[in-house]
Order: structure tokens, then sequence, then C-alpha cells
């Protein structure tokens, strides 16, 4: 087992196993981010009313297109574990990919926390309709990340077939339920009369608020460039499966809002656990609950293994360039997966799933996402700045530039104001939690740090260096 | 001549682990803990509550019934709360500098190391 710990010292370390294509990289950032139809996104209807949260809706749907043309171009050309990481270290600098990495894994491990909580949540709801209310969630929290985690460290492409297969079950759930409802399958009529009679209740600062879980719909989109070492093919796969994914939601969320909007009171729906399944219970159909049920839990569980996959990649990937103790670098032997993060950040994810309310864990996760984004735009602006189109091979070129980085930067601004507005204490100690973290990498874990092996593309020197 | 990392002990990575573990789960759990956290949303009850009071017309009814919720006094809670989106200025603006000083240092920061990087990567010393 020693041989695999130690990493860039030795000549002939294990590498990831390249066995992925586009449907995987489809599934691995629909299968994160189809979660949020099925729960969190409804928050953004209770900071702003009904018509705040359409907006918010198309708003981060924007933000996420940008997000997705933005990456699309970056991760094909820097096709390499760890995603945004691997292009912080090569584009702006070792602090930034620290940061961003830490970005990487705090979004996804509390993406994940909150997919277990949302599992437990599930169960005692069902539990409770069938006469045993005051269900203990708490094992169903652990087994869902115990599970998942195993699987993980088994293999990728286990992994992410099991994503592709009940990612794609879940989709359909929302697709079937809306058309039933369109087809008049709900014993309870849609009822839209609250975008007239009560249509901004906050007005029009609650659309700005609720911009700020309107993120949910789509937040983890840009995982797929976890996986751009896994790809068999980065410079096809990765825009394709991208772009494909960030399709699939704009319909799906359009959709999802539609059908819960219709068939809630916009207060119940603003606070809900489980939207869409609720949106089933209304309807009083059986079939409707047990497949929004079923739905439900595959988009928790392929979003939870999602996650920890990108998580676990992110982490590895410090640890294989000493950002954190190289001992995370290692490569199973059998199975070529990165099983020791992979296991280091189960207990993480625990904590909070099982000691943290719900929105507290969305925020944190939207937070860490929106560091994130805002990191795409300078990050784009350098690369075109360092590297001109003309001097190196890109596997995607994405139109417009710069008008997607504009636009994103002028959205996260927006988002940030959206968190502050009724979330400023997180979005304080979060700041102050990486403004530490930064000072003690770059004062002391950064001695660790082979310079010359931070930048691994066969690239010319940058411009202006 | 390349830079050459110091070997970290055993005890040394533990120590960076530990710092960060307590560092994220305190920046996190802390503001929780205290009661910090969390929107406001306050609950403006009505006093004998009808439907009707509450604004909620036949159609809502139906699906307030079909959620579980047959009383009025048991949703009134829901419906009255509201968030409370007030803040001070003083707030914002130090939002504001810790948002856009953290990226301006880390950029600095960053840029700092990342010479080193180019210099040893490409061979330039005359940095």
């Amino acid at each position: 087992m020693a041989n695999v710990t130690s990493t860039a010292a030795e000549p002939e370390r294990l590498q990831l196993l390249r066995v992925l294509g586009p449907a995987h990289i489809w599934a691995l950032g629909v299968g994160i981010v189809l979660v949020g139809e099925y729960m969190g996104w409804n928050f953004s209807v209770g900071k702003g009313g009904m018509i705040a949260g359409l907006i918010a809706c198309w708003v981060a749907g924007l933000l996420y297109t940008c997000v997705a043309m933005i990456d699309s171009e970056v991760t094909s050309t820097v096709a390499a574990a760890g995603g945004q990481y691997a292009q912080a270290k090569h584009i702006v600098g070792p602090l930034m990919a620290f940061n961003v990495g830490l970005f990487l894994v705090m979004a996804y491990t509390m993406l994940e926390a909150a997919n277990a909580i949302t599992v437990g949540f599930l169960l005692d709801t069902v539990a409770g309709m069938q006469g045993h209310s005051g269900l203990n969630q708490q094992p169903f929290i652990i087994l869902a990340i115990m599970f998942l985690a195993w699987l993980n460290y088994r293999g990728v492409l286990a992994t992410l077939t099991f994503n592709l297969i009940i990612t794609a079950i879940a989709f359909l759930a929302i697709i079937t339920l809306f058309i039933s409802v369109q087809f008049g399958a709900s014993s309870v009529p849609l009822d839209f009369s609250a975008v007239t009679s009560d249509p901004l209740p906050y007005g029009w600062v609650g659309i700005v608020a609720s911009l700020h879980f309107g993120l949910w719909y789509y937040l983890g989109i840009e995982g797929t460039c976890q996986a751009a070492e896994e790809v068999r093919s980065p410079a096809r796969s990765l825009p394709y499966g991208t772009m494909a994914g960030i399709m699939t939601l704009l319909i799906a969320a359009t959709m999802t809002w539609y059908v819960c909007s219709g068939l809630i009171p916009w207060e119940y729906l603003g606070q809900a656990g489980t939207p869409l399944f609720d949106a089933a219970r209304v309807t009083g159909s059986t079939t409707l609950m047990i497949l929004l049920f079923v739905g439900t839990t595959f988009a928790t569980l392929a979003s939870a293994n999602g996650c920890i996959n990108d998580a676990s990649r992110a982490w590895f990937s410090m640890g294989r360039d000493r950002y954190l103790p190289s001992w995370f670098g290692a490569v199973h032997p059998v199975y070529r997966t990165p099983y020791r993060s992979i296991v280091f950040l189960v207990p993480i994810a625990l904590i909070f799933a099982l000691g943290a309310p719900l929105d507290q864990v969305v925020t944190f996760s939207i937070l860490s996402g929106l560091l994130g984004y805002t990191f795409m735009t300078f990050n784009m602006v350098m690369f075109r700045n360092k590297w001109p189109l003309d001097t190196i091979k890109r596997g995607y070129v994405h139109p417009f530039h710069p008008l997607p980085t504009i636009v994103l930067l002028i959205l996260c601004s927006t988002a940030y104001f959206a968190v502050f507005l009724g979330y400023g204490t997180q979005l304080s100690a979060m700041m102050c939690f990486y403004i530490v973290a930064s000072l003690w990498f770059h004062f002391r874990r950064y001695q660790f740090v082979r310079r010359g092996d931070q930048f691994t593309m066969p690239w010319p020197k940058p411009q202006g260096y | 001549m390349a830079y050459k990392p110091p070997k970290q002990s055993l005890a040394g990575q533990i120590f960076d682990v530990v710092t960060l573990l307590v560092l994220t789960i305190g920046a996190l759990y802390v503001p929780l803990y205290l009661g910090l956290a969390g929107a406001v949303k306050v609950p403006n009850p009505i006093a004998n509550p009808t439907w009707e009071a509450l604004g909620q017309n036949a159609a809502e009814q139906q699906q307030w019934a079909a959620l579980g919720i047959t009383d009025p006094a048991a949703a009134n809670d829901i419906i009255t709360a509201r968030f409370d989106y007030s803040f001070s200025w003083s707030a914002l603006i130090v939002m504001v500098v810790l948002v856009i000083g953290y990226f301006v240092m880390v950029v600095r920061l960053s840029d700092k190391e990342y010479r080193e990087v180019i210099d040893e990567r490409f061979g330039d010393k005359k940095r």
C-alpha cells in the first residue's frame, strides 16, 4: 500500500482511468444538479413570491449558461482532474487554485449533506402519510452517505453508469408529472391566481433576494469538469455534455416551477422540503406520488453520488500537488479511485447532514459555488490574455467573449447581494474562513509545494511573464 | 536550481489537516451555534383565522387540504410569515469590502507564487 502513497516522487504513479463518454458527462452534470428541481429551488419562491421565483429561475439559467460557455472553453483546453482547480493552477496561481479547490470541496460536500437531509425528510414524510410519524431520519442519512461513498470507492465507471440510469429516471419523472397534470390527471386544479393577486409580496427587492436560491436550480453543473482526466475525449465530451446538461436543466426547471406553483400555495411552496413530491401529493394520484417519491430519491442519490465524485477529485488533486498533505493524493491500486479523499470527506458531510438545517447547508453550498463563478470571470479574461486564441489549441472556443464574462460578473454581484438579504452572517463567516485559509496556505503550506510541478500543460510561456 | 520543498513529517501532515478541519467546521458552525445564522422569517399570525381572511381562494383551500392541512389555524404561521429585508448600510459595506478584499488579496498573492512557478517551469531566472 505504501507504494501508492507518495506521489510526485515516483516516476510511474497510478493514473485515473479514461473510460467516460459525453453521456457520462451529461449524467455527472445533470445528476448533481437535477436534485435542485426536487428541493431547495422553492426557497426562492419563499424569498420573493411566485413571479420572483420564475424570474430567478431564468436569470440563474442565464448565469449558468455563461458558466457553461466559459467552463467549456477552459476545461476542454486544461483537461486535468480537478476541473476549475487545474484551471486556476495554470492561469492564476497556486493560492487561487487552493481556494478554488476549497470552493469545490465545500460546495459539493454541503450539497451532498443537503441531499442526505432530503432523503431523511422524504422518508419521514412518507412514513407520516402511512401513519408512522416521527421516523428517526438519522440512520437513513448515514446509510445514504456511506453507501454512495462505498460505490465511489469501488470505481468511477460503475458510479457514473449508476448515475446515468437514476438521473434519467428522475428527469422522466418530472416530465411525466408535467404532462399528466396538463392532461388533467390532478384532482385539484392548477391555480396561478397568486400571480395576479399577490405577484410580488416583497416588491422588487424580493426578485433580487430570490436569486439566492434560484442558483440552486443549476448549482453544480460546472462539476462536469471534474472528470476531465477520466474522459476519453475531453475536447468533444466536455463541451457537449455540459451544454446538453444546461439545456436539460433549463427545461426541467421551467416545468418544475410551472407544476409546483400551480399546484401548491406559494406560502407553503416557499418552505417545502420536497416540493415536487408535494405537488404529486396534491394531484391525488397514487401513481404520480410513487413516481415522484422514486424521482426525489433517485435525484438526491444521483446528486450525492456526483458530489462525492467531484469533491473527492478536487481534494485528491490538492493532495497530489501537496496543497494538502500528499497522503490524500493516492490512487487505489485496484479500483483506481482517489479512495483516501473519498473516505476522508464522509465524516465532514455527515457532521453537516446530521447537525445543520437544510436552508443553512444549501446556503453554504451556494456561497462556495458563487465564489467559484466569480473566479471564472477574471480567470477567463486572464486565460485569453495570457494565451490568445492563436497561441494554443483549444478544444472549444466560446463565442461573444467577453460578453458572457461581463454578464456573469454582474449576475454574481447581484447574487452576493441576494444572499446578503437574510443570510449576511453566513456570507461574512464564509469570507473570513477563506481569508484565514488563504493566509494559512500562503505563509505555511506553500513551502511544501514544488513550484515547477504546478504547470503541466504543454503550452508556451504565458504572455506578460 | 529548482526549489526543493522540505519533507513534511506525519505529525505535520496531521496538524495541517486538523487546522483546515477546525477552520471549516468552526467558520460554518459557529454562526449556527451562536444563533446568528439564518434568515429572519417572522410569522405575523392573525386572530381567528379563516381561509378567506388568510387570502386563500377555493382552489388554494383544496391544495392545502391535499397537503394534509384542513384547519386554517395550522396554516396561519406559514401563510403570514415574511422575511425582513431591512439591512444596515454599514453591514453591506463590510460585506463588499470582505468579498472584494478577499479576491484582490488572493489574486495578488497568487501572482507572486505564479511567477515562481513560471520562472522554474520555463527556466527564466531574471525575475
